[in-house]
């Protein structure tokens, strides 16, 4: 704990705690937990209407093959990307990292339209060309894919990078000239080292894409039954003064995401005591 | 020889840290790789062990040319300075990671570890992980976790140099003592001169890239080839444009010895046993004599002396270097 003598005098430490507590409650959890309060406001009968809903069916399995595949995709290439910036020196390296960060600064709906100038089937630079060998790209499901990786792609990045620095390569090299060659070490060594941040990675992303809206919405097209997400839903639904389902959906989203981070939280702590 | 080095360079952009540097090293002793910080001597060491490639130049590791296998196919075993335990694995799980790499049966592998574990006094912590053991234990976990692959080389990169005085010491005795025991080939990286002069039967002096001077402990000492040779290996002081070292000058109060510079005592500091004095001739700075307390009675500062390096005493003309360009 820090020393005494140096803390706040108490009145200082109560006015930072009910500034930081409100901010935090009046900007997220009061808005939060009243959609919560509008999902159950009939009891279980919202929730049941959405779920019976055939449209609100396809988005969430719409939403769970894109998210899935999203983080997927971004774990293999964020740890390989992660392993390439910390631990190899080549030209552009700080091109790449600074390119890495992109996704972070630039609005979904621009990565949405970029998406759509390079793969679009009619004007984009490589969607005639995929078109005519029978992949459909946009308006599809490896578009929103794509857009999907495209807006999480940095998080399992930045939450790897830092503790492939702390735990530097000494490690590594000891695996190497005990006869390990580089797949054994990064399954042996790296891997069990750097396995928490991965998890939080996969997690934030996973939380990412399944709340993605903007991206996905360009290069989807929103068509209902085909390539709706659970969020696109929620607009449509809220647009269409179908209040309840909205909020339902909307809670089942905020659920999930909530759900992850629990998830997370209980078993960490169990990891580090052993 | 077991590890023969030829004309290795390696730069790191304009820093040049080897410069042709060409060494034998000699099967089942210990040698040690001695010099100051930044002189090339833990990147010889890393290139032996293929943790760093040389930019020129050739290595053999027993017979085989080795300048361009990966570290897992050269059989060597590195110890590090700040042990890289695998902190997720316990004591006994570190000792086996060669063993279990290559794949050897399993019951063959506990005998093993088992043997080594004892063998660096930490069989009773084998299931404990590697953060609950002091630096000294994991140092010798370590070490046991590069002998279990029973490597042609042992690599030692400072191998005390991240533990506390008497660890060190303690250490460095049992190094010894091990050494003894299993005779591997080993090469240790220290910049600690009386570690080397202690533990290794050969030191190879480094600095600035270039190899200084190879020999036994004593040859060193005795027979600094060079200024930089003597004064890395212990306390120089310079007297009448040589150095000489400081417990090597005899100090009279009158100039019957011939070639005896004179002088007056302007410090005199007593550490235990020892005298340290400080005397002002002619030439700056103070020349530095050390002498034992029975011999020091009776002086003080301020008096007149006489100094003369002892009989027999190595000297070595300090203008050997710092001369500009002359002897080039």
């Amino acid at each position: 704990m820090a020393n005494p003598h140096l803390r706040e005098p108490v009145a200082v430490r109560w006015l930072l705690r009910v500034v930081a507590i409100g901010y935090v409650f009046m900007l997220v959890a009061w808005p939060t937990s009243l959609i919560a309060r509008n999902t159950f406001a009939d009891g279980m009968t919202g929730l049941r209407t959405a779920l019976d809903d055939p449209i609100v069916q396809h988005s969430l399995q719409m939403t769970a093959i894109v998210a899935l595949s999203a983080v997927v995709i971004n774990t293999v290439f964020g740890v390989g990307i992660s392993l390439l910036l910390v631990r190899y020196d080549f030209p552009g390296k700080r091109v790449l990292s600074a390119l890495i960060d992109l996704p972070m600064s630039v609005s979904p709906i621009v990565v949405g339209l970029a998406l759509l100038l390079v793969y679009s089937g009619s004007y984009g630079w490589f969607g005639q060309g995929l078109e005519e060998a029978g992949i459909q790209v946009v308006f599809a499901t490896p578009g929103m894919v794509m857009a999907t990786v495209f807006v999480a792609l940095p998080l399992v990045i930045r939450e790897v990078v830092p503790v492939l620095h702390e735990i530097g390569d000494e490690q590594e090299q000891a695996a190497r000239s005990l006869g390990a060659n580089a797949v054994q070490t990064f399954r042996r060594i790296t891997l069990p080292s750097i396995k928490w941040a991965v998890v939080y990675g996969v997690v934030l992303s996973l939380a990412r894409s399944l709340g993605e809206y903007g991206a996905v919405k360009v290069v989807s097209g929103n068509i209902a039954h085909q390539t709706q997400t659970a969020t696109l839903v929620v607009e449509q639904k809220y647009q269409n003064f179908e209040q309840t389902t909205a909020y339902s959906t909307a809670f089942l989203l905020a659920a999930a995401a909530v759900l992850c981070l629990v998830v997370v939280s209980v078993l960490r702590p169990k990891e580090e005591k052993s | 020889m077991s590890i023969e080095i030829t004309k290795v360079g390696k730069r790191f952009g304009d820093f040049v840290a080897l410069d042709d540097v060409s060494v034998d090293i000699p099967t089942g002793q210990l040698t040690a790789l001695l010099g100051p910080s930044g002189g090339g001597k833990s990147t010889l060491l890393r290139i032996i062990a293929g943790l760093e490639t040389a930019d020129s130049g050739s290595v053999r590791i027993e017979g085989t040319e080795a300048t361009h296998l990966p570290p897992q196919k050269r059989n060597v075993g590195f110890v590090f300075q700040h042990y890289a335990a695998f902190k997720h694995m316990t004591v006994a799980k570190n000792v086996a990671f060669g063993l279990e790499i290559r794949k050897r049966p399993k019951d063959e592998v506990q005998r093993r570890v088992a043997e080594l574990l004892d063998l660096v006094h930490l069989s009773q912590f084998a299931h404990r992980l590697p953060s609950q053991l002091s630096g000294g234990q994991r140092q010798r976990m370590a070490l046991a976790r590069a002998l279990a692959v029973e490597p042609n080389v042992l690599l030692l990169d400072e191998p005390f140099g991240a533990l506390d005085a008497k660890v060190r010491k303690e250490l460095r005795d049992w190094l010894r003592r091990l050494h003894d025991e299993v005779h591997v080939t080993t090469v240790f990286v220290t910049h600690d001169q009386e570690e080397a002069l202690e533990v290794a039967d050969k030191i190879v002096v480094i600095n600035d890239g270039r190899i200084e001077q190879i020999g036994t402990p004593d040859e060193l000492y005795d027979k600094p080839g060079n200024d930089f040779v003597m004064s890395f290996l212990g306390p120089v002081t310079t007297l009448d444009g040589h150095l000489v070292r400081p417990h090597d000058i005899d100090l009279s109060d009158d100039d019957k010895v011939a070639g005896s510079v004179p002088g007056v005592i302007t410090r005199l500091v007593r550490i235990g046993f020892e005298v340290r004095l400080h005397v002002r001739t002619d030439n700056e700075p103070d020349v530095l004599v050390t002498m034992t307390r029975t011999h020091a009675r009776g002086l003080e500062a301020g008096s007149k002396v006489w100094l003369v390096p002892t009989k027999g005493a190595r000297t070595v003309p300090t203008l050997d270097r710092r001369e500009p360009a002359a002897a080039g």
